[in-house]
């Protein structure tokens, strides 16, 4: 076992009836143990020394765990601290879970960068980034709490036991509470840095892989849970922004007068791309929103129009010349020239808007004397915790302190602070004044940051027994790793595969969207392999099962699913089954069933199995319960939503026009059986989504013997399919 | 500015607006009962759903003058006292929501249909629900917790 020593004086803690914080650093950092009757002086003791802190414990045996990451819906306020508990040997019925504070040096769990610490609810990261890092912390913090108990009772550590937020001694029958502890409380001389092995076994897991009801539930059917729109301050004004609907375009505004003299407008603030407007009560503020008169200028994007794009798209795929080239093993090109046959297949997808139901919108409040700021946000976060607004505001880092709220939905949207730096622009303007600024639901459509339109090029060579000897992959499209990412196979078995990305820019706003580049291009992929396999006569599923030879896990779900789904066994009644493989950190394999009819070209979707696997799974029916959104998300943006764009101007306004799936729409199950794993948690936010367009796909091309390749499939499109 | 006395949960508060203020508007920023959500402003996804002498009605395509009148309104926060209404319940048995900023105004749909209609088909909850929007997509836990409800005897009683 490595100690880490604790340099720092121990100290003896005050008796205190709000709690005493354990900071328990994590390998390499000091711990140590201080009072958390004082607010500031926690502060202070986390502005001085790199510690770290995640658990306060009060006498009565109440136990704060803190959360690190936001909370948009998939768990994390539950999750991570019940790794945290478990280790801890906590009484999970005793245990309160609030957000920490946004400090990542404190909080972070491992970055990208070696050796970089990391505040970020992205690409599903959340509990296989701090799976460890919680289980070290509440594994320490249990020392801490028997290290001290074994100096009161006088008795060896090595005797000492605990089990549900008690320390035990066997041998003379003594039972301590945690909570009643604090009077005793020490911080070791030195304090283990736990490896994996010294951890407990997970076969003796008591909370994690269990159904333990999500924390923060009941708040949000009591209406209690605080959004960052539910914020209200004292004296708050109000603030909204017209953007136009040309990204880039920039405004000058021909009314100011008349909008200054209207009822409770008490500021106009222009921005480079937008003219802000103050205004005592939100009603207001929309009010002269709704009459500001702009002239707006042209931008990059005039001129775009996004369905006509697509045959210079293909253009760009067509040139000779290569793009960036993403990903290569072996050599297509010879493989190509030895091949029985070969295959070339375009899919094509639109933009789509993140639709979160909850507007963007931030409150922030700058101190009088412009010292110091207060954030109230729904963030996903970002590489900068105080996201972006020490630098508008030019305050310390420091000083701003960020309240994470509740996200009403994330999808990669609010992993762009835009939202956050405008309010901070408002805020700098109107100081001391709270400003809350709010998204109307048009500002946010019209204004969006799309998963980019592009186009996938994929072509792919067999030899004489049918089997796939090479397949190459050409994105086209605006955003780089946007519309580049996942288009390595690593789980399948084509020894020669090339991928690469040729860039179009059309200055549209885009961000990552759910599952990002595994939305577009497993499409393409998995589309490709279903178009092969009917060619060449092979069951999908025996084509792939002689992919995954290689990969022991993929197959197996691919296994369980078909077993799970009856594939073997056709559908009746002008229905068909197709199926998708996703790897997204979890590993899934997906089979839905669907019908169609002809006359109106809808696409009805009866049942999605899914089989998954996720490594040590924390909580089986939130993983579950994320399977049935990201399907139903999936088969939402698959099946209806399209942002279109003419002459650079985004069509779409408001959910009339962009339209979402409706529970009428919803298939008749979602299941999904989770595979046994030891290995280390991954993330499964996003594995389910992607599986939807190919899985769907692949059905109709059983159905109908007609292809679907260009995203999404609404009824128009699939009568065209129908028809050819 | 007028002066307007609203019923809301069962108490009288007053609030001076504009003529004209939509009662979302009224609701979340004059009066705090945040609970109740706004997400498009032009009727389309159900989130600003409250109870209007007991009609499921979107607050934010009302103004504020027409309900000021006695007219009994309920929010989420007068559903129940303690969030122990069998619809909240059944809602928690079935954790439905996820990033949970529909799920009021879902629930303010799903008690309304089980005032009228106690035992619903699967049918029936679909269409009387199909108004009210969740990008989460929650919808099956959603079906799943009406269902549960509508086994509950009291649920029309609270
Ligand atoms: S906010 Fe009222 S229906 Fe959407
Ligand atoms: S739970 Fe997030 S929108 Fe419904």
């Amino acid at each position: 076992m490595v100690q880490t020593k604790t340099e720092i004086s121990r100290r003896k803690f005050l008796k205190s009836s709000s709690g005493v914080a354990l900071f328990i650093g994590i390998s390499g950092i000091l711990p140590q143990l201080i009072s958390c009757k004082d607010p500031n002086k926690i502060k202070e003791q986390l502005a001085q020394q790199p510690l770290t802190a995640w658990v306060k414990l009060s006498e009565d045996g109440l136990i704060t765990i803190y959360n690190p990451a936001a909370e948009m819906g998939q768990g994390s306020m539950t999750s991570l601290p019940l790794i945290f508990a478990e280790e801890m040997d906590a009484d999970w019925s005793m245990v309160k879970v609030e957000f920490s504070p946004q400090e990542s040096e404190i909080y972070g769990s491992p970055g990208w960068a070696p050796g970089s610490k990391l505040m970020f609810t992205v690409g599903s990261r959340t509990t296989n980034s701090y799976y460890n890092v919680m289980r070290k912390a509440g594994a320490q913090a249990r020392y801490v709490l028997m290290s001290s108990a074994a100096k009161h009772l006088e008795v060896p550590i090595e005797e000492l036991t605990t089990s549900n937020s008690h320390v035990l001694h066997g041998r003379t029958n003594q039972k301590i509470n945690y909570g009643a502890l604090i009077p005793f409380l020490e911080m070791p001389e030195s304090l283990p840095d736990f490896s994996e092995a010294e951890l407990k076994n997970p076969k003796d897991f008591k909370l994690i892989g269990k159904d333990i009801p999500r924390t923060e539930i009941p708040a949000k059917v009591n209406g209690s849970a605080m959004f960052a729109i539910d914020i209200r301050l004292p004296e708050m004004v109000y603030g909204v922004l017209e953007r136009g609907n040309l990204h880039g375009s920039k405004p000058k505004l021909t009314n100011e007068t008349e909008i200054l003299a209207m009822d409770g407008v008490v500021r106009i603030i222009p921005l480079d791309y937008a003219i802000g407007v103050v205004a005592k009560t939100l009603e207001q503020a929309l009010s002269a929103k709704k009459s500001l008169k702009i002239d707006w200028s042209e931008s990059k994007a005039s001129g775009h129009n996004s369905q006509e794009i697509y045959s210079t798209y293909e253009k760009i795929a067509s040139q000779k010349e290569k793009g960036k080239v993403i990903f290569e093993i072996g050599d297509v090109a010879k493989a190509k020239r030895t091949a029985a046959k070969t295959y070339a297949v375009d899919y094509k997808n639109d933009y789509v808007y993140h639709a979160q139901m909850e507007p963007l919108n931030a409150v922030v409040q700058v101190a009088e004397d412009g010292g110091s700021a207060e954030v109230w946000v729904g963030s996903q976060q970002g590489m900068d915790t105080k996201l972006g607004v020490p630098k508008i505001l030019g305050i310390a880092p420091e000083n701003v302190n960020v309240h994470l709220q509740y996200l009403g939905g994330g999808f990669g949207r609010r992993s762009m602070n835009d939202f956050v730096e405008e309010c901070a622009y408002l805020a700098k303007e109107m100081t001391p004044l709270p400003v809350k600024l709010i998204w109307t639901r048009e500002d946010d459509v019209t204004y969006g940051a799309f998963r980019p339109l592009s186009l996938q090029r994929l072509t792919a060579s067999t030899d004489y027994k049918g089997n796939i000897t090479s397949f190459s992959h050409a994105v086209v499209g605006d955003g780089g790793n946007l519309v580049a990412s996942a288009v390595a196979n690593d789980h399948y078995d084509i020894p020669n595969q090339f991928a690469e990305w040729r860039e179009a820019s059309n200055g549209i706003r885009l961000k990552h969207w759910r599952a990002v580049g595994h939305g577009p291009n497993k499409f393409a992929i998995e589309c490709m392999l279903d178009e092969i396999a009917r060619d060449q006569g092979l069951d999908p599923l025996d084509l792939r099962r002689k992919l995954m030879a290689k990969a022991p896990r993929a197959l197996a779900t691919l296994e369980k699913v078909a077993e799970l789904s009856n594939w073997s066994t056709p559908s009746d009644n002008g229905r068909a089954k197709g199926m998708a493989f996703v790897e997204h950190g979890s590993l899934g394999t997906g089979v839905c069933e669907i019908s169609v009819d002809r006359s109106t070209g809808i696409i009805k979707v009866h049942h999605f199995w899914i089989a998954l696997d996720a490594g040590v799974v924390v909580q089986p029916d939130n993983v579950k319960a994320q399977m049935e959104g990201g399907i139903i998300m999936g088969m939402s943006s698959v099946l209806k939503e399209q942002i279109t764009i003419v002459n650079g101007r985004v069509q779409q306004s408001n959910y009339h026009d962009y339209n979402l799936l409706r529970m009428q729409d919803v298939p008749d199950s979602i299941e999904t059986v989770i595979l046994e794993s030891a290995e280390v948690p991954e993330g499964v936010g996003e594995t389910a989504t992607p599986m939807v367009a190919c899985a769907i796909a692949n059905a109709f091309l059983r159905l109908t013997g007609k292809p679907l390749r260009h995203l999404p499939f609404s009824p128009e499109r699939v009568l065209q399919a129908l028809n050819s | 500015m007028v002066r307007f006395q609203l019923d809301i949960n069962n108490s009288k508060h007053t609030v001076e607006v504009a003529e004209g203020t939509s009662l979302l508007w009224v609701l979340r920023e004059h009066l705090g009962l945040t609970g109740t959500k706004y997400s498009c402003g032009i009727g389309q996804c159900g989130a600003c759903m409250v109870h209007i002498d007991n009609e499921p009605m979107r607050a934010c395509l009302l103004q504020v003058d027409n309900y000021a009148d006695g007219q009994k309104i309920k929010t989420i926060e007068g559903l129940s006292k303690n969030g122990d209404h069998p619809v909240q319940k059944a809602w928690i048995e079935a954790q439905a929501p996820q990033c949970g900023y529909c799920q009021t105004g879902q629930i303010m749909q799903a008690v309304a249909l089980l005032e009228t209609n106690p035992n619903p088909t699967r049918e029936e909850i679909k269409s009387h629900m199909n108004g009210i929007l969740c990008r989460c997509g929650t919808y099956l836990r959603i079906i799943k917790a009406i269902e549960l409800a509508s086994k509950t005897p009291t649920s029309i009683e609270n």
